[in-house]
């Protein structure tokens, strides 16, 4: 029961109005007994972050979308005197700007590093999925949601929403905080890409049989080139990899120790010579 | 400030002292909520439940509906940062060593500090100075324009009461260059016409065309995540996903891995800026060699495909092949690649997502863009330029189904003056003297300066030959420039090589220069008087979402067509007034108040211009001033579609709805532009005009460009930098201003306290330059230096670097000084000042040699 946040990176076009649209929300503005005002840089309540993945020709642009989870074993709860953070029915976790005055150290008590502190104030601060707006205005999403150009954002009851969360996973389980806010196309697996090409001929190679191999030597996927030539293995589990390629008429080739463990990889233009 | 909440503001009212308004800014229509006179928040526009329902498009078994509210260009959401941001321009002020009766000092403009002045000191020193000038000189001395798109509206906007007053008075018009258009006005025009839309394609019911027939998307040098956000806001986005959702294929040809093909492409293919002419004439000799054209087409509906054929084989004298061997040494694309995107582009319906509006592409911006372009609208015709699925579709960004039959209007439809629309008195210019905007500081400090073409030439082909200089024989009514009034905006960092304007501030020529604006710009500290603006949501207007008119008309980019009346938000900032209030008082003062307002406040104005639109049929004025907006109904089910250029492959008469279009209705109707009234592989028009211009041949011809890759200047600066639109701002419009744009990293990189404008260079370059990522740098060439902030990415190709155009912070070492190093991120300080070619008078941006080292300060 109550509030998520489902954010689809994959329809993410990067426009950070999300990130902007929480600052037009809250700085300047006062949102008590949800929020004091935001101030007007160094906090970023949803941020955004560019990562480019791959190197040249096979480069892709990745946006983490970093909030606060609103977790249901929320570490700032158990860390906070007086009450000072509180969960509420809708799941909705909320700082209480009087109660946490001087609770500097509720901003190391996020694993997600979700909660800034607000020097002038005296406060730490974070997302509050605008419940000022859920409670009193008829909102039925925060700032952030509303903002977003693609739907790359969703904001519902858990259990109308439960039926989409099957591509979806939470930020870092492991810490288990019991996260409310859900991913897909976290950059937590890696592309391998590359091309093929006869070099005699100089053309790409359509068609040609491209077969993953995880360190074991087992195959992991399948996928044929496409008319440029290239190949594109989505989201591996970070490892080392191998790749077999094979075309009627040519020479069958392989490549080893392709090292996608920590980032996505463009083996580049590979030839393919005629048998 | 005064009490902004009365009684007699329109608005709803939420609690008290809360009020929501309605507006629209340059990249959306939006909600403004307003508390105790402060503005809270800015968000999009939702419909409500007596709005129009949502259209559904059905293609290849699914639904698509949008959502029934306005989406908003990222930069939008910053608005209220903007309005109330440190740069904005309080009161009037005054160059302080500026004396219009003694020793005016201009040697130290860009240097001076200001003195604060009442208005009616300002209005005392423009009555006096305008007097002077015209006693002195005559009219034709003074000379102005207006910025694009600081803010919007029909009536408060760019194009409104600067041209009524004006041309009332009788100035120097400065005519535009058309900068979104340069190489498809210039070129594209003598292939296919369309010189009524600048030689782009107009775009109607192009979305539900794709969406049905199309299976790969070309985006060649567009980026609409990035350009697109402007005027619509990101509706596009939605249906670029929707593109996506079916399967189709997208590739992107761009030097620079753009903020489209980042997150969303299939390939990206990188040549060389101003190369991609090259690749044009190889993926040409593709489909000629392996027998892939429509025939149909190109022996039917164009002329002088048989010359092109001997030009891409090689078999006109002197000639060589145009094969994608020789396109791999000129654009560095691989040959190979190219053959796969020829082949793939002939096996499958394609939308080249360019050569219409939302689509114009850096690429038109480049040395000899021209033939690219024109280029262009050649491969469109060779794949039978309106056949099901296959055409232009600017940036993916365009025409969804829309009733274009309900008439309202956009702010370049009577050339610079809305009032036009519905003013009794039609405001005509006495003077015919004209500058030429990239060629102002030589207009302003050379004894003659001459160029061709009209600037903007929507009219006919012919204006492009017309002859002009400046100043014109004293019995022509011509004089010297020695007045400059600027409402808005800034040359420096928008024009190439701005140097050239700092030299032009310090001309003693230029006796008075004057600016009207709401925020400090790049510029804004040259000029002698300074004139605070109001903010668009401090003043009331009306407009058309998106809509531009004139050139742009109907080309529509959004959801929905949704009328807003731009209702007054807050109370004018500071001292700050409108531009129509500021030309009331000067009509006043000298002579023609009765004339220019025709008695007539804004509101009046707006409600003629209400009057002159189809707005009556739906609602009362005074219900259209409380509501704030109408969404227009969509289309009626028995709707037929009107897809651009599918009457031409069809043979039939034009049937697209553009009122614009001079060959409707006449015996043309069936016909394209040109002389012939067939797409021109041969262009006529310049047979007949310049038979020997050899930049811009009668035969169309890819030209190596005589700056960037490989030209004269690559021993001494290697790198070649594009300088496109940017991601977070409109122009120098939105940047250092609300600090919630400046610290995003893509934007501006802070290091040491100090914001900087970033370079994109590839790690290899970095490398051999000892440049890590995150040093500061600085970018020069012979024009100029400017220090930047160096993100060392995958995202360029090796050899080019990228910086956006337009920071709007010109912050030289040394103010003042002619040729300072800058630190603001001016990147046009170093972009050249030489016109795409000889008779094309175009600016090009996208194209330059710099070099980058290290700086150590």
């Amino acid at each position: 029961m109550g509030k998520i946040l489902l954010i689809d990176i994959t329809r993410c076009n990067g426009c950070y109005s999300c990130q902007i649209s929480c600052k037009d929300e809250h700085v300047d503005n006062e949102w008590m007994p949800y929020a004091k005002p935001q101030p007007n840089t160094g906090h970023f309540w949803y941020k955004i972050t560019e990562t480019v993945q791959g190197t040249v020709p096979k480069v892709r642009v990745h946006y983490m979308h970093e909030v606060c989870q609103h977790c249901d074993n929320a570490p700032c709860i158990a860390a906070a005197k007086d009450g000072a953070v509180y969960k509420r029915p809708d799941g909705i976790v909320i700082i209480d700007p009087e109660k946490a005055k001087g609770q500097k150290e509720l901003v190391e008590s996020c694993p997600y590093h979700a909660i800034y502190w607000n020097d002038v104030l005296d406060i730490p601060q974070k997302c509050t999925m605008c419940a000022h707006l859920l409670d009193n205005e008829g909102w039925t999403e925060p700032r952030c949601v509303q903002a977003c150009p693609t739907d790359a954002l969703i904001f519902g009851e858990e259990e109308e929403l439960k039926d989409r969360l099957g591509d979806f996973e939470q930020l870092h389980p492991e810490y288990g905080t019991g996260p409310r806010v859900y991913y897909k196309g976290l950059l937590n697996r890696y592309f391998i890409a590359g091309e093929v090409y006869d070099p005699d001929a100089d053309e790409c190679l359509e068609g040609a049989t491209v077969t993953l191999l995880d360190s074991t030597g087992a195959a992991v996927k399948t996928v044929k080139t496409d008319v440029f030539g290239d190949f594109w293995f989505e989201r591996n589990e970070p490892g080392e990899y191998s790749i077999k390629i094979e075309m009627d008429g040519y020479t069958a080739r392989a490549m080893d120790s392709i090292d996608a463990t920590t980032k996505d990889v463009n083996v580049g233009s590979l030839e393919l010579k005629k048998a | 400030m005064s009490e902004q909440i009365g009684i007699e503001l329109p608005g709803v009212e939420l609690e008290p002292g809360e009020h929501v308004f309605t507006n629209c800014a340059i990249g959306g229509a939006v909600f403004v909520h307003v508390k105790d006179g402060k503005i809270t928040k800015v968000r999009p526009m939702v419909f409500g439940d007596d709005d129009t329902p949502a259209w559904t498009i059905e293609a290849r078994g699914k639904k698509f509906t949008p959502p029934r509210r306005t989406s908003l260009g990222n930069y939008v959401v910053s608005m209220k940062g903007r309005i109330y941001c440190e740069n904005r321009i309080q009161y009037p002020m005054r160059r302080v060593d500026f004396d219009p009766n003694g020793d005016r000092h201009v040697e130290n403009r860009g240097k001076s500090g200001y003195v604060r002045i009442t208005w009616d000191e300002a209005f005392d020193l423009l009555e006096s100075e305008i007097k002077r000038i015209h006693a002195t000189y005559g009219k034709a001395s003074i000379t102005g324009c207006t910025g694009s798109h600081a803010d919007f509206g029909l009536l408060q906007y760019k194009m409104g009461p600067f041209g009524r007053f004006w041309n009332m008075l009788g100035y120097s018009t400065l005519s535009d260059n058309p900068d979104s258009w340069e190489g498809w006005h210039w070129g594209a025009t003598h292939a296919w016409g369309y010189y009524w839309k600048l030689g782009i394609s107009d775009n109607f019911d192009m979305l539900e065309e794709a969406l049905l027939y199309t299976d790969l998307l070309l985006f060649w040098g567009v980026d609409p995540n990035t350009s697109a956000g402007g005027y619509n806001g990101q509706d596009g986005c939605r249906w670029r996903w929707w593109c996506k959702e079916l399967g189709m294929e997208m590739v992107f040809i761009d030097p620079w891995c753009n903020y489209t093909a980042g997150v969303w492409g299939d390939k990206w293919l990188a040549p060389y800026p101003a190369t991609d002419g090259a690749m044009a004439e190889a993926v040409a000799y593709v489909w000629i060699t392996e027998d892939t054209y429509d025939h149909w087409f190109v022996e039917n509906k164009c002329y002088g495909f048989e010359d092109f054929r001997a030009h891409i084989l090689g078999e006109e004298e002197g000639g060589f092949p145009r094969t994608p061997e020789w396109a791999e040494t000129m654009c560095g694309v691989k040959a190979r690649d190219i053959y796969a995107l020829a082949r793939e582009w002939a096996q499958k319906k394609t939308m080249l997502c360019t050569a219409s509006i939302y689509g114009v592409s850096g690429a038109c911006r480049q040395p000899y863009a021209t033939e690219w372009a024109r280029l262009m609208v050649l491969l469109l015709a060779m794949r039978g330029l309106g056949a099901d699925g296959c055409n232009t579709w600017g940036g993916a960004s365009m025409a969804p189904p829309m009733d274009m039959s309900f008439r309202f209007f956009g702010y370049s439809d009577v050339g610079w003056d809305t009032f036009g629309i519905a003013a009794t008195h039609q405001a005509h210019n006495s003077v015919k003297q004209k500058t030429y905007r990239i060629l102002l500081p030589e207009c302003v400090m050379n004894e003659k300066t001459e160029w061709i073409g009209e600037g903007f030439c929507g009219n006919s082909l012919e204006q492009q030959i017309t002859r002009n200089v400046c100043p014109l024989p004293k019995e022509e009514g011509g004089a010297p420039i020695h007045m400059i009034y600027r409402q808005g905006g800034s040359f420096i960092s928008t024009m190439t090589d701005t140097n050239r304007w700092t030299r032009m501030f310090h001309s003693p020529n230029l006796e008075f220069c004057v600016t009207a604006d709401v925020h400090y710009s790049s510029e804004t500290k040259f000029y002698d008087l300074i004139l605070p603006i109001c903010s668009g949501f401090e003043r009331e207007d009306i407009c058309e979402l998106g809509a531009p008119g004139g050139y742009g008309a109907n080309d529509m980019g959004a959801n929905f067509r949704v009328i807003i009346y731009m209702q007054k938000c807050i109370e004018p900032l500071w001292e700050s007034k409108t531009d129509y209030e500021i030309y009331c008082e000067l009509s006043k003062r000298l002579g023609f108040y009765d004339e220019f307002t025709e008695g007539c406040t804004i509101t009046d104005w707006i409600e003629r211009v209400y009057n002159a639109s189809s707005m009556p049929k739906y609602m009362t004025f005074e219900e259209f001033r409380k509501k704030g907006y109408f969404v227009v109904p969509i289309p009626k089910s028995d709707f037929k579609r009107a897809v651009s250029n599918k009457w031409y492959y069809e043979d039939r008469e034009c049937d697209v709805p553009d009122h614009n279009n001079p060959l409707k209705g006449t015996f043309r109707a069936k016909m394209m532009g040109t002389p012939t009234g067939k797409i021109e592989f041969t262009s006529t028009f310049l047979d007949e005009h310049f038979p020997d211009d050899e930049e811009r041949p009668v035969k169309v011809n890819y030209l190596e460009p005589w700056e960037g890759y490989h030209s004269e200047f690559s021993d001494k600066f290697p790198l070649i930098m594009e300088t496109p639109h940017m991601r977070f701002s409109y122009h120098t419009h939105y940047d250092n201003k609300a600090p919630w744009m400046d610290d995003i990293h893509a934007h501006r990189g802070m290091k040491d306290g100090y914001s900087y404008w970033p370079i994109r260079i590839h790690p290899q370059d970095a490398a051999a330059r000892d440049i890590k990522n995150e040093d500061i740098v600085k970018v020069y060439n012979d024009r100029g230096a400017v220090l930047c902030m160096a993100y060392v990415t995958e995202r360029v190709k090796p050899g080019v670097v990228m910086a956006y155009q337009a920071g709007a912070k010109y912050d030289p070492l040394e103010p003042g000084k002619e040729g300072s190093i800058d630190r603001g991120g001016c990147m046009n300080l170093l972009t050249p000042s030489r016109h795409v070619s000889k008779y094309a008078p175009g600016m090009v941006s996208n194209s330059s040699n710099v070099e980058i080292e290290k700086w150590e300060d």
